[in-house]
């Protein structure tokens, strides 16, 4: 019988994870309960997170986009973050509600909205932070995603064809106005929403 | 003052009758039908009794729960998200091949592509189903155990009652008696080797050798309350082969030897286990490696392989998915012991979590604690099954060898295969091709 002894590294439960994500839906009260039972129990609110933690996902490890959803977990030169950092980010893959969209009108804007999901799949695609996709960053992703069957040019060729379907104001790159235009008939919020069973 | 006389001689005398009848009690309902290995049948008994009155509890919550109006919690056996049916690995491997298939156009492209690996990371990151495996798992109904209830405000006083008497039995009476046994199994284990251990080497020694650690370990297996049903015994491991088995606790290692005679792979500790194992070793021939040497694979191999190789030596016990997974399912295989190439007779156990969880979740309880826990639960109930034996065919390399075989055990034990190892180590196992490279290893027919 062998057992390593490893060191108690403190990590965040499974149960912090799904407490994370019903708090950040508009849950039920049955949910609620059932969640601060959880909570008071794990006694997880002073519990930070490390990219380590989210590395040891097993299912996160083949996604292609991995690192770089962990990525925006972490605000910019964090190594750690929190509970509340952690539902911000969850809460932008909230279902959009109906009542909810004629709600408040002058508030801040929700962070599921539909620009705000959009915005979030735009910052995977631009790593520099610049605010726009240029053609090197477009074809790091497409290479993460279609793996080593395909050869460069082709990769590059489809990266150009795409910038040009985009780009309308002639500077070889994407800016976040014309990835909203060229996604508008795309139903973002269904591919971009997650919803709890309960 | 002389007026407390009588009584004292009077208490003393009644304390000194109870604890001798205890003593007779214990002698022959427990420890004599464990040296011979027969039973009397007591603890199934328990065991339907114990299911009855569980039964009644589930039944009085809920329809306590219904009076108050309070919705109970339903533990997320699904989890607690809508997915898709089909895996990332599948849709990737789908995307892939349908890119390079088309050589002459290029393969399609949207911007919005990026929108399913995202929301499938995060679905992840929600609720996945590795992690699931190693938290114990959560059961429907209740066994008046208050560690596996989060219902427990909604119930009524005489349910409140019965879980006291419950607390009470677990606690004054049973714990006791299991700490008494297990003392005595552990004495007899290490005083028994050590005297076998003083007898010339021949067919008397292994003889008594034999049947000292069967004895034992039947008397541990009473101390705790282990109720286990062992299917398909033709099939039970011979010398100069290796069983292997999946791990969902330390007490496995009692399971499995309480019914077979297995020499031992594992570290030398220090303390309790290490007089135990040091004990052990003189009587007859189990595999110890001192801490340096296990970090060295290859010392290892060649100490196993040495073994096996002797046909007179006992089959070894080892239990290749490395720590404790909660028994509702098996992970990968590490694949030391199947590059042996000695015969591999796999083992399927199988718990019932509802007298008791033996999972032991290394990160959350330390071993005492564990012990502790283990022994105040009502009984532990397990299902053993020995599969036929397996060797490795010529065309196949060690890995597909132990996921053949894992996959055995998990379709035997009801338990589902799944392809992740815990902690990496540097040997996580992608689809589609191992991110290490295999010694070529010679075959050896049976």
């Amino acid at each position: 019988m062998r057992k390593s002894k490893r060191s108690r590294r403190r990590r965040a439960s499974p149960t912090v994870r799904s407490l994370a994500c019903t708090v950040a839906s508009p849950a039920s009260t049955k949910a609620k309960m059932a969640l601060l039972d959880l909570f008071i129990r794990t006694c997880c609110i002073l519990a930070l997170l490390s990219r380590e933690d989210f590395q040891r996902i097993p299912e996160l490890a083949i996604n292609p986009l991995g690192d770089r959803i962990i990525n925006a977990f972490f605000s910019e030169g964090e190594d750690q973050v929190n509970f509340r950092g952690f539902m911000r980010t969850l809460a932008h893959f909230r279902p959009i509600e109906d009542n909810e969209k004629s709600k408040d009108q002058n508030g801040p804007e929700p962070l599921n909205s539909r620009s705000n999901k959009l915005h979030f799949a735009f910052r995977l695609y631009d790593l520099d932070k610049d605010d726009k996709i240029s053609r090197d960053e477009l074809l790091q992703v497409l290479r993460m995603m279609v793996g080593v069957n395909i050869s460069d040019e082709q990769l590059g060729s489809i990266a150009d064809r795409t910038i040009q379907e985009a780009d309308q104001d002639g500077d070889c790159a994407i800016s976040f106005a014309e990835f909203v235009k060229v996604l508008e008939k795309v139903d973002v919020e269904q591919k971009m929403s997650i919803r709890f069973l309960h | 003052m002389f007026l407390l006389l009588p009584f004292d001689s009077l208490v003393v005398n009644l304390l000194g009758i109870s604890i001798t009848v205890l003593f007779t009690l214990l002698l022959v309902f427990i420890i004599v039908p464990a040296i011979f290995g027969v039973s009397f049948g007591i603890r199934k008994v328990y065991m339907k009794t114990l299911l009855k009155i569980f039964q009644w509890a589930t039944l009085r919550i809920e329809r306590g729960a219904k009076e108050k109006n309070h919705p109970l919690y339903k533990p997320y056996v699904n989890g607690i998200i809508a997915k898709e049916p089909t895996s990332l690995e599948e849709e990737i491997k789908e995307i892939r091949r349908s890119g390079s298939g088309k050589a002459l156009d290029a393969p399609e492209f949207e911007l919005s592509d990026i929108f399913y690996f995202c929301r499938k990371g995060i679905e992840t990151i929600m609720d996945d189903e590795v992690t699931k495996r190693f938290s114990a798992e959560e059961l429907e109904s209740w066994n008046l155990l208050s560690r596996t209830n989060y219902n427990f405000h909604y119930i009524s006083l005489r349910l409140t009652v019965l879980w006291g008497l419950g607390v009470l039995i677990r606690y004054c009476f049973l714990l006791p008696l299991r700490i008494a046994l297990a003392f005595t199994g552990i004495s007899l284990l290490v005083t028994g080797t050590t005297v076998v251990g003083y007898l010339p080497n021949g067919r008397c020694k292994e003889f008594l050798s034999k049947h000292v650690h069967l004895m034992c370990y039947r008397i541990c297996v009473r101390a705790l309350t282990a109720i286990i049903t062992y299917h398909d015994r033709e099939n039970r491991p011979r010398n100069g082969g290796i069983c292997v088995a999946n791990h969902t606790s330390p007490i496995d290692v009692i399971i499995l030897a309480s019914d077979g005679y297995y020499a031992m792979v594992g570290q030398v500790h220090g303390g309790l286990m290490g007089v135990i194992q040091r004990a052990m070793v003189k009587a007859c021939p189990h595999v110890w490696f001192e801490r340096s040497e296990v970090k060295d694979r290859h010392l290892v191999a060649k100490r196993l392989t040495e073994h096996v190789q002797d046909k007179s030596k006992l089959p070894i016990l080892i239990f290749p998915e490395g720590t404790c997974i909660n028994n509702t399912s098996v992970m990968m295989f590490k694949k030391g012991s199947f590059e042996i190439g000695a015969t591999v007779y796999p083992v399927a156990i199988k718990y019932d979590p509802q007298f008791g969880d033996a999972f032991w979740n290394s990160s959350k309880y330390g071993m005492v604690t564990y012990l502790l826990r283990m022994m105040t639960s009502w009984a532990i109930v397990c299902s053993v099954w020995y599969l036929p034996p397996m060797t490795r065919q010529c065309d196949e390399d060690a890995v597909q060898f132990a996921n053949r075989v894992k996959s055995a055990i998990a379709r035997q034990g009801g338990l589902v295969d799944l392809l992740w190892s815990k902690e990496g180590e540097g040997e996580r196992y992608i689809q589609g091709g191992a991110t290490e490279t295999l010694q070529q290893n010679d075959c050896r027919q049976p």
